[in-house]
């Protein structure tokens, strides 16, 4: 029997968000990469390179410690920090409670995308929802909100991203375990491609959901129970429905290469770290 | 009732749900399990998903097994199986329980009653009716009705002491059809080939044939050394041994077993004899003869007056020494009639009245020496019969006073008739008038007399003459003497006067005057015109029984008559004679029963039938347990919770130890935190509700008084709880307790060393004064026979326990008299000028014993109120007060040892000091 909490338990548990938000800390502590400068002088904080003034540079502009060394009258530029908008959706429909065993898909997409906010937030990005309820901003403080945001579970069964209110020009992560109506979810990704924005499909499965290790006559019930679907001889379509994840996958990927998204699986067995490496170099990659 | 071999149905008709079997099978198949529910996201994939095989997932081949093989054996436990059924038709016919009940059943009649029970009881759940006939007793009518009726006749049914008649016909004849169940015995008797037909005529006939063998005592046969019996036994076959006991009044008059004779069976014999040597004086004590260890009427004989030999005397007046005439002899004749059934005893008068005969015969004997000394034995229950003769004839008799030796008066002279100087023809017999002993005996006409003595007519001859001539002339007279009687027959004793004494009549008449026993059995003849009342009869298994009055039996209808209801076995009383009636007869034959093909047989000693219904269904329980185990398994939900709740049910004999082991320990640490006073309880509920409640008491007073400041008091059980924790037990001993085992004695005598005390109460000192012991007091010595108890000696008045807290000196508890046992002291202290104890005790004293019931005392309720009443008005209330002061000062002695008593340098240090 797969012990399962009820959805309003589920919802309780998954409310905790301080927990969900110290998980994703501490994941993202234990994650270290290099600086993430543009490379090239911009607007920024950092100092990025001394060069010598131009016709049109304001003398504002210049900066006399140095120029004060030369003859030269040289002008301070600092690297160029673009905070890029990095806009999250993360499932929070029903069948992301799910879990076998261990955490949930929910807690594990959430604690992946909460991480990855943590970390492009120290890196001086903004990081909001996609569904606009929370904009995209720069600072920590958007890391707790996040962390509400993610945990306000949806009753119903399958979810799908909103990609309306995405900023152009952005970056998107949508985490999710993608069971829901594919052609919704094609929609919203062109409709963000369109908008000049790239992102990433992060697919977050229980191990039970890739295997399919039953057996027998059983009958199956979304989280909701909504959908049901019975079997006589559940070991008879392991193999049937390990296509059918195939190609929902395969599907996946060839969605998001259409658009230049990346698109990963991830299942809630594997150690949460790989699947934040994976997002955050997709995005590091994008940025 | 259907029968397979050894397997019945009650109800077969069930089993054919047996053939329903395969459909369940192929239902079965058909029908899959129940779905597992789950919860899976993936449904949103599978959604689209086909299953190409149909095919329902199959129930495995064993569990369709396990399932047919509950449903089977659900089938066949209803259907009531019987191993080895009683083989009763189940056509719902009434049903009637024969039973025999003769003599011959008595030996298994427990038994059979208790298989008619049975069958009865068994009619009865199946609803039939059933009828109770026993053959030897049959009732006026057979009547069909509850089976309790039934069982309750069977219950009261006993064995008769007679064999069946086949008179019953005529009671179960008029009923209709009924199906019967016979306990039979192995032995035949009239009649009941018919009745048999009879009963296969209204149906099915079983018959439970008896097992036991049937045996039965024949006649004894007296010899000149004893007696021999015969054992008669109706099949051979095997070598057997029996006993016979010869019972009777030893010399004290108490009934015992005079003498037991082995006997073996040969093989092939179906009698045994054997004779055994009985002295004269033992036989005649004899009254029944009884074949050991079987019990039953047959078994026992009863004996009469004929196998005693009595002891007769025969004296004559023939001065003796004239030989070659015997046959002329007075006496001659007498002891060829006597000698074969009577012991014959020679010697003067003298000699033998002191012999103390059965009957002296006095042979044509006129002068009697010894007369006071004969009138004393007559009177005594002696029988003297006289014959007359020449002498007798001669005497001169004096007229004014009778003989007492002589019924009559006599004249003197005589008569001669018939003879060759004489007129008319002799004599013949006049027939033996009614109420006379000799009734009914033939008068044959070949004995004649010639000669006789006649008696002086008088007013009370008439009564006197027991037997006359065809003239009406005496010719044997009696008369009562006492206990005794004196008979005269007017006759000489030899065949001078007459042949009667050389007729087989002289032997009847003999018997009727039971001067001798008859040989063998009575004749029919011989009994004719005598009466016999029944005075005690046999029941069927051999016990005699008085009877009350019965109506006399004519003693030629008896002799004729078989053992019957009407005429049963037993002694009867007839005059002066008892004549016992036996079941057999010297040419009784014991034949076997053999039973009509119709008949269905069935041995007693057959298993008895058994229920194997509630078998059956508890093994289809089992089987379900099984079947939902496996059910569970094959869908997988046989893990997780169900084996962890399988196991919290297996392990819940573990947890309790668990939970035991942290109770103790949180009694330890509740123990050791504060002064704890202990009782030991003793399994008796209320003594140890009191024993609690005074400790409480005493607690709370140490509380209000003293610096100690004990816990509530704990009751602790000898085996289980760690004694060292407390410093003072309180023992009180009721009857009920157990006595302490080798752990428990040695885990006290570690605490006696280890400084506690116990104090032993054993409640009884209101009734154990002056020396007395009780059942307590025992008790505790036993117990403490097991303890290194010190020497224990009655409490001194200066001992430290009189003044470690209050001055104390008595230690009443709920009684105020016994004395209280403390350690002895080790050394007898010597007297101190100016100090009042001596220094006796240097040490607490480990046991405490007395009788006062101290707990009483000290019992208080919850709200801190004396439970229990002590003495009366205020000097109860000041016995109460001194209990609680001596509970206070034992518990400061415990805690705090001689303290007190090295409080007696006190005087001797202040006066140091001073100077």
């Amino acid at each position: 029997m797969i012990p399962y909490p009820p959805l309003n338990e589920a919802l309780e548990l998954a409310s905790d968000w301080p927990q969900l938000l110290a998980q994703a800390q501490r994941l993202a502590n234990s994650f270290s990469l290099g600086g993430h400068g543009r490379r090239r002088a911009g607007t920024g904080d950092v100092f990025w390179q001394f060069r010598q003034a131009q016709v049109g540079d304001s003398l504002r502009a210049i900066d006399w410690r140095r120029s004060a060394r030369a003859d030269d009258q040289f002008v301070r530029e600092n690297e160029w920090q673009v905070a890029q908008s990095v806009q999250f959706w993360v499932d929070c429909s029903a069948s992301m409670l799910f879990a076998s065993k261990g955490s949930s898909k929910h807690l594990r997409a959430a604690t992946l995308a909460l991480a990855v906010a943590v970390l492009l937030s120290d890196a001086g990005e903004k990081v909001g929802s996609s569904d606009g309820l929370l904009p995209a901003k720069v600072g920590r403080a958007q890391i707790p909100a996040l962390a509400q945001v993610f945990s306000r579970i949806s009753d119903n069964d399958f979810g799908t991203p909103q990609s309306d209110d995405l900023k152009p020009h952005s970056l998107a992560v949508f985490v999710s375990d993608f069971f829901g109506d594919f052609a919704k979810l094609e929609r919203a990704v062109t409709s963000a491609a369109d908008q000049q924005i790239t992102g990433a499909l992060l697919m977050v499965l229980d191990p039970q959901e890739v295997n399919f290790p039953f057996a027998g006559r059983t009958l199956f019930e979304s989280m909701s129970g909504r959908l049901r679907y019975e079997s006589q001889k559940a070991d008879g379509l392991r193999a049937k429905y390990r296509s059918a994840l195939q190609d929902r996958q395969a599907a996946l990927a060839s969605l998001a290469q259409s658009v230049g998204w990346q698109f990963q699986c991830h299942t809630t067995d594997q150690p949460a770290s790989a699947g934040l490496m994976w997002l955050y170099q997709a995005l590091e990659y994008r940025r | 009732m259907s029968i397979f071999g050894a397997l019945g149905f009650s109800t077969p008709w069930l089993l054919l749900g047996l053939v329903a079997l395969p459909i369940l099978w192929v239902l079965l198949r058909a029908v899959p399990p129940a779905p597992t529910r789950r919860r899976f996201p993936g449904v949103a994939l599978l959604l689209r998903l086909k299953e190409d095989d149909l095919q329902t997932d199959k129930t495995p081949w064993w569990l369709l097994l396990l399932r047919a093989l509950v449903v089977a054996s659900l089938i066949i436990g209803l259907a009531g199986p019987v191993l080895n059924p009683a083989p009763m038709g189940e056509n719902g016919s009434d049903l009637l329980v024969v039973m025999e009940g003769s003599w011959a059943d008595a030996p298994d009649w427990a038994a059979q009653k208790q298989e008619a029970l049975r069958v009865a009881g068994q009619a009865g759940i199946s609803g039939r009716k059933v009828a109770f006939l026993q053959l030897t007793a049959p009732g006026s009518a057979v009547v069909f009705s509850a089976a309790s009726l039934a069982q309750r006749q069977i219950q009261t049914a006993e064995p008769k002491a007679w064999l069946p008649e086949g008179d019953v016909i005529g009671l179960i004849a008029e009923l209709g059809s009924f199906d019967s169940y016979w306990m039979a015995s192995p032995l035949d008797w009239p009649g009941r080939a018919k009745l048999v037909s009879e009963l296969l005529a209204h149906g099915e006939l079983r018959v439970s044939l008896s097992q036991t063998p049937t045996m039965g005592l024949l006649p004894i046969t007296v010899t000149a050394q004893g007696v021999e019996v015969h054992v008669s036994r109706l099949s051979a076959g095997q070598a057997t041994q029996v006993r016979v006991d010869l019972v009777g009044l030893d010399p004290s008059g108490v009934e015992r077993r005079l003498q037991s004779v082995p006997l073996t069976f040969e093989a092939h014999a179906l009698v045994a004899s054997q004779a055994s040597e009985v002295p004269q004086e033992m036989r005649n004590r004899i009254s029944r003869v009884v074949l050991a260890g079987y019990r039953s009427a047959a078994a026992v004989r009863l004996v009469d007056d004929r196998i005693k030999r009595p002891e007769i005397a025969i004296l004559s007046g023939e001065i003796a020494g004239r030989e070659g005439l015997t046959l002329l002899s007075p006496d001659h004749y007498l002891t060829q009639a006597l000698a074969p059934v009577a012991d014959l005893i020679n010697g003067t008068l003298e000699d033998v009245l002191l012999a103390d005969p059965d009957t002296i015969v006095l042979a044509d004997v006129a002068k009697i020496g010894a007369k006071t000394a004969m009138v004393d034995w007559v009177s005594q229950g002696g029988t003297l019969v006289r014959f007359a003769g020449p002498r007798l004839a001669a005497q001169s008799f004096n007229s004014k006073e009778d003989d007492p030796l002589l019924p009559v008066r006599l004249r003197a002279g005589g008569r001669t008739v018939g003879g060759a100087m004489s007129w008319g023809a002799p004599k013949t017999l006049q027939a033996f008038e009614v109420d006379t002993p000799f009734f009914g005996l033939p008068t044959p006409d070949e004995v004649i007399v010639t000669a006789q003595v006649l008696a002086e007519p008088g007013p009370d001859l008439a009564a006197h003459v027991i037997a006359r001539l065809s003239d009406g002339t005496p010719l044997v007279t009696r008369k009562t003497l006492g206990q005794g009687q004196v008979v005269l027959f007017h006759i000489t004793a030899n065949a001078d006067w007459s042949n009667l004494p050389i007729s087989g009549l002289f032997v009847s008449m003999l018997e009727r005057l039971s001067v001798i026993g008859s040989y063998g059995d009575f004749k029919q003849q011989a009994l004719a015109g005598t009466t016999w009342q029944l005075v005690r009869d046999l029941d069927g298994f051999g016990t005699l029984k008085t009877v009350g009055d019965r109506a006399g039996v004519d003693g030629q209808v008896l002799a004729a008559s078989r053992i019957t209801a009407e005429t049963p076995a037993g002694v009867y009383q007839g005059g002066e004679r008892r004549w016992a009636r036996n079941i057999l007869a010297q040419d009784s034959v014991f034949t076997s029963a053999t039973w009509l093909g119709a008949v269905q047989l069935v041995g007693q000693a057959m298993a008895r039938p058994k229920m194997l219904g509630a078998g059956f269904l508890s093994a289809v329980l089992v089987l379900l347990v099984v079947d939902i185990l496996a059910t569970l398994w094959i869908v997988g939900k046989l893990r997780g919770r169900v084996v962890g709740a399988l196991a919290c049910f297996l392990m819940a004999g573990l947890t309790t130890e668990d939970v035991v082991a942290q109770t103790a320990e949180a009694r330890a640490i509740q123990a050791t935190r504060n002064v704890v006073l202990a009782y030991v309880k003793t399994g008796d509920l209320g003594q140890d509700e009191i024993s609690h409640a005074g400790l409480t008491g005493l607690s709370l007073a140490l509380n209000q008084r003293t610096s100690i400041e004990p816990v509530s008091p704990m009751g602790l059980a000898l085996g289980t709880d760690e004694l060292a924790f407390y410093p003072f037990i309180y023992w009180p001993i009721t009857l009920g307790q157990s006595r302490p085992n080798a752990d428990e004695l040695r885990k006290l005598n570690r605490y006696i060393k280890g400084g506690g005390m116990i104090l032993f109460d054993t409640r009884d000192s209101e009734i154990a004064q002056y020396g007395e012991s009780t059942k307590e007091g025992r008790l505790l010595q036993e117990i403490a026979a097991g303890l290194n108890v010190p020497p224990i000696a009655p409490i001194s008045q200066d001992h430290v326990l009189t003044r470690s807290f209050y001055l104390l000196q008595e230690f009443p508890g709920r009684s105020s008299r016994g004395t209280v046992w403390v350690e002895a002291p080790q050394s007898l202290g010597e007297e101190i000028e100016g100090m009042p104890f001596r220094n006796l005790n240097d040490g607490v004293t480990p046991v405490v014993i007395g009788g006062n019931d101290w707990a009483a005392a000290w019992a208080v309720d919850l709200a801190g109120q004396p439970l229990l009443p002590v003495g009366r008005g205020l000097s109860g209330k000041r016995q109460r007060e001194i209990a609680l002061r001596f509970g206070i000062n034992l518990i400061m002695h415990v805690l705090t040892g001689n303290y007190k008593s090295d409080q007696v340098h006190v005087p001797e240090l202040l006066k140091r000091l001073g100077e």
